[in-house]
């Protein structure tokens, strides 16, 4: 696992953003157009060179983790810097450098010179956008949990601002919210992420915060059980798992919808993404203890979420509620510990991440039309004056809905196949939560795109190029991967075997026809 | 001295042996100060100004530059009654440093169109028309040099006191100087009045506390030397209660001075009341000095007595951090927030204190430089957000400065993050090391109660930041004026400082830790 590069990719990579920020940021005052081209040129770099990482991964490899680096940094403390990237990893920096130049080109003119209504620079929200891209990287690929802890607790602050400066009227309380429930958890963090470093000096002499180091350890169940709570505490308010997702509806209303699909689409993945690379491997015993408990969490968040969706009158907080409907089978796949379902949960948010971009910037080039009302009942038959937009909003629709041939069907069906292996009766309950996502997603549909116009409707333009460029790339994506999943499955199949490996857990033998007891996962 | 008097009683009186070389630090400040009495008597008043800042720092360099030229020495000296070693020094060299920047901060004169921070004439009545009339005079007050040179030397001698009755001179040299200057504010000088006479009153009595408990500790061992006050109690293990006593009162004594709960009153006051150079420079550099003495009293002194003053230490701990930390949120005055934040920080210094621990000291002295630094920068902010009246200390008058001044928003708005412990800025790495020596120590509790405390410290200086930036400006609004390049050296070291300490920590806690730990 000490497989060098000579060339530091994952850092030059990490650097560009943050270097573009600085660009941005001195850029002066009067040209906020050349800002944001300068913003939209870094992020596209930053996708060229992550297209050149990915082609360089080696799927076939034996070895994990590739492109590593590893530095001292903080030798008082067993601190490194070392960062590395598994298939799971891969596919999620991925996802952000995808979703980052789109969420760039959505919000072009969402962000206007400060007035009474916003008090941010132009700049200033491209230049965020491009440091939390930096933190978004660095939190995929940090192999030190002291190094993924920074990046986790950093990668708060320009949400903060971002919320906080040009998010809608109730921005300032959303941005506190959500800032001190990830304050919460990321202490509680801390104070786990000490024990473990505590504990591994009583093990092997030396403290350590090294990722490699720190899975081998054999630590004592009942001290993995109570540094297990910290860091899923911490992810849990992340991803967002019921009943820790109170911050999330106020979040995602207040912000820009650039912002949203930001937050939602891949930092609150950050909470999944700790679950597999964090808890399972480090606190193996710990997450066998607790996973009835998670699961029966899981569940609840699945049907919770699911129903208050049913109930909102407010588009974004319907999107909101719905994400933390589908994080409950992300999480749900994880803690069955099947190959397939620990799979299917990586498929899933990535799949989340491109249905949550299409559905918020969709919705958002809506609201724009009508001054920013985010009420379904201000719409209603949008699909005859923009029947452009109606369509890609029934696409995104059907993409969250989990349509057979878009990719979130194939994270879903490997997420509830992985939980039948295991547990059948949740399995069985999980599906019914299908049923409740496809009514309140149509539901919105039916309602603000179909029937008669609505006042004040009939003029609205239908979709502009620059919106339809955004929207095509991830309808393309959710198709192209919902059919062809290979490239993705390729890089997390072996990451998810060896998580399973390192967790000691087996899939259980098929309980129907073949005889064989071969523990190989079922590859879809 | 006065040490070698009562040790050796009985035997003929032999001329003590001073070890100039190993004291330079702290004879050159207390020198300047001597020369800087004599500067105010013999000197005409137009030139006294730029001859005692000359001397100032002349003399602060001059003692940072001793103190660098020691770092390999360790020693007890002057009979016993000081030592050097590596923690001493190091707190040593982060005191004048401190002073360095608190004297740049004090020396600004560009900000208040009458003058500097300080009143004209302390003797004036405030109001009065004798004061109307040094003000348009032009009068200035260059004593404050004398005041603050000898407050420096206190603070130098406070942290390296080998015995009670040096602890307590060094005590005392360092606060009466601070009692005076507190009252000394050109603006709102009834409050800055009250606040001094507050400061000394309250002062008194912990001193009192002191020195009683000194007398007993004397009482029980017949020695005011910290090693030999250890060997006693080592040889009587059984708990007297005199000794208990003793222990409390020593205590109590010099938690008034890094103001941890229940003896903190004093602090929101004096804070608000003092000209603010002064109170970011007391800020920083009491508590650097203050928690010297107490961890060298607790580690040297009463290290063996450990099981008995831990529990009483982790209650005091834990209200610190949470009383600070709840009182601050309902603050509507930056100066008494930041008064209360202090208080809150003591708390979680304390953390290194209880670990009882190389780790635990190395903690403690990283955060107290990482917090001296974010302090007094925090302090150079506030100098310069200003309305008609003097400095707008009343939050509703920060709202959105983010975008008045972006740029002087954005620092503040970093030293908030610090202080609340954000990822990437010193307060972390600070936090993080007391933590890791509290867990290490066991004291796993205390640290659960200390992330409370941080989420709710974390709320109300996110709250300024809210303020900045995500408000509008209103007419009430404060200016934020241009500083003059005193002010603005002081305030890139604080910034520097922060972000440094916060993404390579590694020299300074190198530097630390090879410090190693406190000379017997």
């Amino acid at each position: 696992m000490t497989f060098v590069n000579d060339f530091p990719w994952l850092t030059v990579l990490a650097l560009i953003p943050l270097v573009g920020s600085f660009v941005v940021v001195l850029l002066p005052k009067s040209m906020p157009q050349l800002a944001k081209q300068v913003a939209l040129a870094i992020s596209l770099l930053v996708l060229a060179l992550t297209i050149v990482i990915a082609l360089r991964f080696d799927g076939s490899s034996e070895l994990p983790f590739q492109f590593i680096e590893y530095h001292e940094w903080i030798p008082a403390f067993g601190i490194t810097y070392s960062l590395g990237i598994d298939g799971i990893g891969l596919v999620l920096i991925a996802l952000s450098a995808i979703l980052v130049p789109l969420t760039i080109v959505a919000g072009w003119n969402d962000v206007e010179e400060p007035n009474s209504e916003s008090v941010g620079s132009v700049k200033g929200y491209f230049a965020l956008i491009l440091a939390l891209e930096t933190l978004m990287i660095g939190v995929f690929a940090a192999t030190d949990v002291f190094l993924f802890y920074v990046c986790f607790e950093a990668m708060l602050i320009p949400v903060y601002f971002m919320i906080g400066r040009y998010g809608g009227p109730n921005r300032s309380y959303a941005a506190m919210k959500f800032l001190i429930y990830s304050l919460l958890g990321g202490l509680f963090m801390l104070a786990s992420m000490i024990g473990l470093f505590v504990v591994s000096g009583q093990i092997t002499g030396v403290g350590t915060f090294n990722w490699f180091q720190l899975v081998g350890l054999d630590i004592d169940p009942t001290t993995q059980k109570l540094l297990f709570l910290g860091f899923f505490f911490a992810f849990a308010i992340k991803a967002p798992l019921w009943p820790f997702h109170t911050w999330l509806p106020d979040a995602a209303s207040a912000a820009k919808p650039g912002t949203a699909v930001l937050l939602i689409g891949v930092l609150d993945k950050v909470g999944t993404f700790g679950m597999i690379r964090y808890c399972l491997p480090i606190f193996p015993a710990a997450s066998e203890f607790y996973a009835p408990l998670i699961i029966g969490m899981a569940l609840v968040g699945i049907f919770y979420g699911a129903f208050v969706a049913l109930g909102q009158n407010d588009m974004k907080r319907l999107f909101a509620y719905s994400s933390m409907s589908h994080f409950g089978f992300i999480v749900l796949g994880i803690f069955v510990f099947t190959t397939i379902g620990i799979s299917g949960s990586v498929v899933y948010m990535v799949a989340h991440g491109l249905s949550t971009a299409a559905i918020f910037l969709t919705a958002g080039f809506l609201m724009q039309r009508r001054r920013g009302s985010s009420l379904i009942s201000d719409y209603s038959g949008v699909n005859k004056p923009a029947p452009v937009l109606a369509g890609f909003f029934l696409f995104a629709a059907l993409s969250s809905l989990a349509l057979p041939g878009l990719v979130s069907f194939i994270g879903e069906f490997m997420v509830l196949l992985g939980t039948f292996q295991r547990y059948m009766w949740v399995g069985g309950i999980a599906t019914l939560g299908i049923v409740i996502t496809a009514a309140y997603v149509l539901r919105v549909y039916q309602k603000s795109m179909t029937g008669s116009v609505s006042e004040g409707l009939a003029s609205i333009k239908d979709l502009g190029k620059r919106e339809i460029s955004v929207l095509v790339p991830i309808a393309a994506l959710t198709i192209f991967l919902g059919l062809y999943p290979a490239p993705v499955l390729n890089v997390v199949n072996p990451a998810v075997e060896t998580v399973m490996s390192i967790i000691g857990q087996t899939d259980p033998p098929p309980t129907v026809g073949l005889t064989s007891t071969s523990s190989e996962g079922t590859q879809p | 001295m006065i040490a070698v008097v009562l040790a050796t009683d009985a035997t003929p009186w032999v001329m003590p042996s001073i070890e100039y070389r190993l004291l330079a630090p702290i004879l050159i400040v207390l020198g300047a100060g001597v020369i800087s009495v004599l500067i105010e008597a013999f000197l005409p008043r137009s030139v006294r100004r730029p001859i005692q800042l000359t001397l100032v720092f002349t003399a602060l360099i001059a003692a940072l530059i001793a103190i660098i030229s020691l770092h390999d020495d360790r020693a007890v000296v002057g009979q016993g009654a000081l030592v050097v070693d590596g923690p001493g020094l190091i707190m040593q060299g982060t005191i004048v440093v401190i002073a360095i920047l608190g004297a740049l901060l004090m020396a600004e004169r560009g900000l208040d169109p009458s003058g500097d921070a300080f009143a004209p004439r302390a003797s004036a009545l405030p109001g009065s028309e004798d004061e109307r009339q040094f003000t348009a005079r032009g009068y200035f007050q260059t004593e404050i040099w004398a005041f603050f040179l000898f407050a420096v030397g206190g603070m130098l001698m406070f942290p390296v006191s080998n015995d009670l009755l040096m602890m307590f001179v060094a005590l005392e040299v360092m606060s009466l100087p601070l009692y005076l200057l507190a009252g000394m504010a050109r603006r709102r000088r009834l409050l800055s009045q009250e606040a001094a006479l507050k400061y000394f009153v309250l002062g008194a009595f912990s001193s009192a506390f002191f020195l009683y408990g000194s007398a007993l500790l004397y009482g029980f061992s017949g020695s005011i030397s910290f090693p030999v006050i250890a060997e006693k109690l080592a040889a009587n293990p059984g708990q007297s209660a005199l000794v208990l006593i003793a222990m409390a009162l020593v205590a109590a004594g010099l938690l008034f001075k890094i103001g941890a709960v229940p003896f903190h009153q004093w602090t929101p006051d004096v804070y608000q009341g003092a000209p603010t150079p002064l109170t970011g420079f007391m800020a920083a550099a009491v508590k650097i000095a203050a928690f010297g003495a107490l961890l060298r009293l607790f580690y040297v002194a009463l290290g063996g007595m450990r099981w008995d003053w831990i529990p009483v230490m982790w209650v005091i701990a834990a209200l610190t951090m949470v009383v600070g930390s709840v009182i601050a949120l309902t603050q509507s005055d930056i100066k008494r927030m930041l008064a209360y934040s202090s208080i809150a920080q003591a708390g979680f210094i304390l953390l290194g204190v209880i670990a009882a621990s190389p780790e635990g000291l190395a903690g403690a002295i990283f955060y107290l430089i990482s917090y001296s630094f974010t302090t007094i920068g925090a302090f150079a902010i506030i100098m310069l957000v200003r309305d008609d009246t003097g400095e707008a200390t009343h939050l509703s008058k920060w709202a959105g400065l983010g975008r008045k001044s972006p740029f002087v928003a954005s620092i503040f708005a970093l030293f908030m993050l610090s202080l609340a412990g954000i990822p990437l800025t010193s307060g972390f790495i600070g936090k993080f090391s007391v933590f890791t020596a509290a867990i290490e120590a066991g004291n796993t509790w205390l640290v659960i109660v200390a992330v409370v405390a941080s989420l709710i410290a974390a709320f109300f200086y996110l709250r300024v930041v809210v303020l900045m930036f995500f408000t509008e400006p209103t007419e009430e609004t404060a200016t934020v004026a241009v500083p003059s390049v005193f002010t603005t050296i002081a305030l890139a070291a604080g910034a520097t400082v922060t972000v440094l300490l916060g993404i390579v920590p590694q020299p300074l806690l190198e530097l630390i830790i090879h410090a190693g730990v406190f000379v017997r």
